[in-house]
């Protein structure tokens, strides 16, 4: 475990554990957890919550072979598969989600030497890898609704301050800022944006299509 | 659950299938599920059970935690159709096994919890449950019941800090 200064807000952990999230923001919950037992310690006490509201619900009618037809499901006793540990810069859900590690990115240049993979999209979200060079800045961009930012490599810095491996940033609308990556090492962070970002400035304003975000 | 998992016992099965079936429907029909469909994932979430019993881990989760975590991922396998990314895992080693006092600390706080959730204005209560019945957000929930987000998402944080405080 790394030691996380900045953890995840209570009400995106709940809603991981009901499954209202959209895809793209459970992916980046996902990562965190494996990175923070604190927060897996938060989304297994919502999940507690669920295991009361289901104990607590009025039965209904099964069907009358019910039992038969799911032992028929269950079939013979196959290998219990291990557990997947990852000891590569991903954790496992991220790792599934680029089909591989660090080297498996398929990087696009995004301009300012940033670089980035998108690994999901749909109406409600998107989720990408972004690698910023050392000591280099994002554009400077505020944003309509939600962006949760997770670093995975290096760290860097905005007004909120330092983020490093397993920290988690989580800007709402309004919020203006500009993250600088720290001297060192690339910062690779994995981003979840719920609405397209607007960017200050004329030369960010024109890297915003390839940005995409 | 040990004897599922150790010993692939279908009368313990049974058993737990007869506590948890009918609330598993229950839960998926709430949930948005026609009959048909809820009865046929939920015969998908208890044959999960059993393939999975090995993975169980009893001091950080009650089975009812446990089904509820698997009735979830399949909702949303069906109804929202994509695999839910997971967090890696955390499995016990074969030498290791849960510490018995962490497995009783962890059923007794169970209880308190359900004792709590019991104890809640009918309001919050019904609150908690949509939130898990659903996948609604916070906003979409505040449209559905024509309260304002504020109001409601303080509500929730407000019934699961009492539950908290009920635990501690």
């Amino acid at each position: 475990m790394t030691d996380i200064q900045h953890h995840a807000p209570d009400d995106l952990l709940m809603g991981y554990a009901t499954g209202a999230l959209p895809q793209a923001f459970d992916l980046v919950v996902a990562t965190h957890v494996s990175l923070s037992d604190d927060a897996r310690a938060r989304v297994e006490a919502f999940e507690a919550v669920g295991g009361a509201v289901l104990e607590d619900l009025d039965k209904v009618d099964v069907a009358d072979d019910s039992l038969e037809q799911t032992l028929a499901k269950i079939g013979a006793p196959g290998p219990a598969a291990a557990p997947v540990i990852s000891d590569g810069t991903f954790p496992t859900p991220l790792r599934n989600a680029v089909g591989g590690d660090e080297d498996a990115v398929r990087w696009r240049y995004v301009g300012r030497g940033v670089k980035q993979c998108v690994l999901h999209s749909d109406e409600h979200g998107t989720a990408r890898l972004l690698r910023i060079p050392a000591g280099r800045s994002m554009p400077e961009h505020s944003h309509n609704g939600t962006e949760m930012t997770l670093v995975l490599k290096g760290a860097f810095r905005d007004e909120d301050g330092v983020f490093a491996r397993g920290d988690l940033e989580v800007a709402d609308a309004q919020v203006n800022h500009t993250p600088i990556a720290e001297p060192g090492e690339d910062c690779i962070c994995l981003v979840a944006t719920d609405a397209r970002l607007k960017f200050q400035g004329l030369l960010p304003r024109i890297a915003q299509p390839f940005l995409g975000i | 659950m040990e004897a599922i998992a150790q010993d692939q016992d279908r009368k313990a099965f049974a058993e737990l299938f007869r506590h948890f079936a009918p609330r598993v429907k229950a839960f998926l029909m709430k949930s948005g599920a026609d009959e048909s469909l809820a009865e046929e994932c939920m015969q998908d979430v208890m044959a999960t059970l059993w393939r999975k019993a090995h993975m169980y881990d009893p001091s950080r989760a009650s089975v009812a935690t446990w089904i509820f975590t698997i009735a979830r991922n399949r909702k949303i396998d069906l109804l929202r159709r994509y695999a839910r990314p997971e967090p890696e895992d955390l499995p016990w080693g074969p030498e290791q096994a849960p510490d018995q006092a962490d497995v009783i600390a962890l059923q007794q706080d169970t209880g308190r919890l359900a004792q709590a959730l019991a104890k809640l204005p009918e309001k919050q209560r019904e609150l908690i449950q949509h939130a898990y019945f659903g996948d609604l957000s916070h906003s979409e929930i505040a449209a559905a019941t024509g309260l304002p987000l504020g109001t409601i998402k303080s509500r929730i944080r407000l019934a699961l800090e009492r539950l908290r405080h009920s635990m501690s």
